[in-house]
């Protein structure tokens, strides 16, 4: 087998099942910091597929894009904790 | 002989990141979703790109995955310990089955300050 076929029939469709799966957290989350953390796996599977992506189209320059969205989940994830826990405080 | 690198690595990745989800969804309590998040999800990705590394065997997209790799080692356990703690404060309930709550009455709900922090009067002293 080709590795891009290997790559395009085998490893992108696990990767897109499993964003279906933490979709289904993100939808369920009984509290607001399980959709939290769901979407920063979210957003790590992309970056998963980014690179997969970019093995499949040659291209190297898709991972400066996985590169800004690790940094994009981290800092989603570091505001909605910080208001989180401000919101906290108010009440 | 490359090829055969870029297989093995590819599949461990998926594979964690496929165990990463099923944990996301079967685990029973935030805090043990929290921990897997950051260690399967991170060694999956860590493994992906490595494969894209060795793909591309080229100095400057090597240090670049480098990069992203070191950034995500580094960031995955700070996020994960804020939301952790974010969560504490909010009242999200452990588990049932959860034996130990070494945190309970040692934070203030007020100031959210750890009883064993410094207080400020004691500084001047």
């Amino acid at each position: 087998m080709n590795l891009y076929d290997y790559l395009y029939y085998v490893i992108l469709p696990v990767l897109a099942i499993s964003t279906v799966i933490i979709f289904i957290r993100f939808l369920k989350g009984p509290t607001l910091s399980d959709r939290v953390v769901s979407l920063d796996l979210l957003l790590t599977t992309g970056i998963g597929i980014i690179a997969v992506y970019s093995i499949h189209t040659d291209q190297p320059t898709f991972l400066d894009i996985a590169m800004i969205l690790a940094l994009i989940a981290f800092l989603g994830t570091v505001a909605f904790s910080y208001y989180l826990e401000k919101r906290e405080k108010n009440e | 002989m490359n090829e055969i690198f870029i297989f093995i690595l590819s599949t461990m990745g998926a594979l964690f990141i496929l165990l990463a989800a099923i944990g996301v969804v079967r685990m029973p309590d935030l805090y043990l979703r929290i921990s897997v998040t950051t260690k399967a999800a991170t060694l999956g990705i860590g493994l992906i790109l490595g494969a894209a590394a060795i793909y591309f065997g080229d100095t400057a997209i090597t240090s670049r995955v480098m990069a992203i790799i070191l950034f995500m080692l580094l960031t995955a356990p700070v996020g994960a310990h804020m939301i952790g703690r974010a969560s504490y404060f909010t009242g999200v309930k452990m588990w049932l089955d959860s034996q130990y709550d070494d945190l309970k009455d040692q934070y203030d709900p007020k100031t959210h300050k750890l009883s064993s922090e410094e207080k400020p009067e004691d500084k001047k002293i």
